[in-house]
């Protein structure tokens, strides 16, 4: 079974986000970058899925030649090869269009990406991806199973869960719960240097939104503290102060 | 030129979000001088989907086939592109719930349509098309600017608030051609937790941290959630420990809420845990540690251990309501 796992390259979890003074974009100096969290889960569920019934697993990201130590560290931590589509992740429909054009060219059995970066959040690859290429996808899994050529897949509803069968190709986006991350050892960190990384060049293509600016939220005024022996003047002033309750 | 909203039901019921969803499309089709069509697919009877009227709705298209029994992402973005088509739709809103957050990432590759995913409040439309939504996992927000002439936007739960318009809509029947390829997905078994309140749309939630010392103490938890009708959640280290499901863990790596209330008791407030509840409107912290960073962000607190002080604001939740009722 060949895997293809989509890899988004962010600020580590524990970044203070900064803006530059236009509030066009994120100050990087001094951050931190990683592969987003939830692709690295739907990495490692690619190499479980791998190491069980053979196939290799190959990553990709869009992104300029900054992303590559990222590209390495899933390399360090089980992937086969690596591609990187050299061009600034722009938007979603751009960075999908330029996935689903090399998925066309070079076909993969199952594609797993995270259920959302954790930078814009939006989540909204994967299935774009799958759209322009015509095959199912499952946007928030929360496990993944395959067997003779069918996924078996548990997907999140509104307040419970849902198991689908369906036949490969499909694309899915991986929760937390799909597996739990690995740690490269210092093999996979030595062979990760050897490895193929293949830089490809982006196609054409339009794009539909831009990111007119960012801001951060306004912070919160400083917190009323209620007496641990009076927890219930806590509830008044949830319903007269804030009139919530 | 319309606007079209996509209304989701759960067995053939709407939520409160279905009609937030249309009160905000509905703000929007106003804002544009046009009216409001909603699309449902399923069960729902003509009076269940009458009531979409009442939050302004002019039209209702009922998308009811057999097929449609069963979630199918991409029948359901079939039928909802045809809904779009039919209505001259320039704009499509749906929820940004499970359901909607799978199906308008393919309607927007279907319609060539720009998509804002997670809006949390109206657009700016005044020149050009700005959605504004949270981004680096609530640390910020990002205003989208939608170029496109076709726009979807989706919409978090909770993020706007329901308001009546009345309006006396048809109900037409609508039959989308339906492509087999669109159907290859089975569903095998569906799983609901009846009683408790779902997380996402949970107007109050009531967290547990590490502070509550293991599962056997979650029971305060709940009780407190239920006297409050509040949804329980937990943070990292606790779905990490198997003390609680992962699908209560809220954060950076697991969901994003923005409830009325975030009540969070024994939990520190690390910056990834705070991501994934910063939207919240209140939040209340109730931590023996005075120094948590919690406390920061918190609009409430109270200093004391949480052995003591959830047991006694149980009591005074329940006096509380008996008052109210």
């Amino acid at each position: 079974m060949k895997i293809l796992v989509c890899i988004s390259h962010v600020p580590d979890t524990t970044t203070k986000i900064n803006f530059t003074p236009d509030n066009k974009s994120l100050i990087t100096q001094g951050v931190q970058f990683i592969i987003n969290p939830y692709d690295e889960i739907a990495l490692t569920r690619a190499l479980e899925l791998t190491e069980k019934s053979g196939g290799s697993v190959t990553v990709i990201n869009v992104g300029e030649a900054t992303t590559e130590p990222t590209l390495r560290k899933a390399l360090a931590i089980g992937a086969a090869d690596a591609v990187r589509i050299n061009a600034q992740p722009r938007e979603a429909f751009f960075v999908a269009t330029q996935i689903a054009e090399y998925i066309k060219k070079t076909p993969y059995d199952l594609i797993l990406c995270g259920r959302e970066s954790i930078d814009f959040n939006s989540g909204t690859v994967p299935s774009m991806v799958a759209e322009m290429l015509g095959i199912p996808s499952v946007a928030i899994s929360k496990t993944i199973q395959v067997e003779n050529g069918k996924a078996v897949i548990e997907r999140e509803i509104e307040g419970g869960k849902e198991v689908i069968e369906c036949a490969l190709p499909l694309i899915a986006g991986c929760s937390e719960s799909v597996a739990e991350p690995r740690i490269p050892n210092m093999r996979g960190i030595m062979s990760a240097r050897t490895k193929p990384l293949v830089v490809v060049e982006p196609v054409q293509t339009e794009t539909f939104t831009k990111v007119a600016g960012y801001d951060k939220p306004a912070p919160r005024s400083s917190v009323k503290l209620v007496d641990a022996a009076e927890p219930g003047k806590l509830l008044e002033l949830l319903h007269t102060e804030k009139k919530v309750i | 030129m319309a606007v079209l909203v996509y209304t989701e039901n759960t067995e053939g019921k709407f939520k409160k979000s279905a009609f937030e969803a249309v009160t905000y499309a509905r703000a929007i089709a106003d804002a544009l001088n046009t009216s409001l069509s909603a699309a449902a697919i399923g069960d729902a009877s003509d009076e269940e989907l009458g009531k979409l009227a009442k939050y302004g709705a002019k039209k209702i298209l009922k998308i009811s086939d057999a097929q449609f029994k069963n979630y199918s992402v991409q029948g359901y973005a079939s039928a909802i592109t045809q809904a779009a088509q039919k209505e001259n739709a320039d704009v499509v809103v749906m929820l940004a719930s499970f359901g909607g957050r799978g199906i308008a990432p393919r309607l927007a590759v279907k319609l060539k349509a720009g998509l804002a995913e997670g809006a949390v409040e109206l657009p700016k439309i005044v020149g050009n098309f700005i959605v504004r939504k949270t981004a680096y996992s609530g640390k910020a927000f990002a205003d989208v600017e939608i170029v496109s002439a076709k726009k979807i936007i989706t919409l978090i739960p909770n993020s706007y608030k329901v308001e009546e318009k009345p309006e006396t809509a048809a109900i037409e029947n609508l039959s989308p051609s339906i492509n087999n390829d669109d159907f290859k997905m089975t569903v095998k078994e569906t799983v609901r937790s009846t009683s408790k309140v779902s997380l996402p749309d949970a107007e109050i939630v009531v967290s547990g941290g590490r502070g509550l010392k293991g599962p056997e103490n979650w029971g305060m938890i709940e009780q407190l959630a239920e006297i409050l009708g509040a949804a329980t959640a937990c943070s990292k280290p606790v779905s990490d420990a198997h003390w609680r499901p992962h699908s209560e863990h809220v954060g950076q790596t697991g969901i994003t809420i923005g409830p009325n209330v975030y009540i969070a008791i024994g939990i520190s407030g690390a910056i990834q845990h705070l991501a994934g509840v910063s939207s919240s409107k209140v939040i209340v912290v109730i931590n023996k540690d005075p120094e948590a960073p919690f406390f920061k962000a918190a609009d409430y607190g109270i200093v004391g251990d949480a052995f003591d002080v959830v047991p006694k604001l149980i009591e005074a939740a329940k006096a509380f309501k008996a008052g109210q009722n």
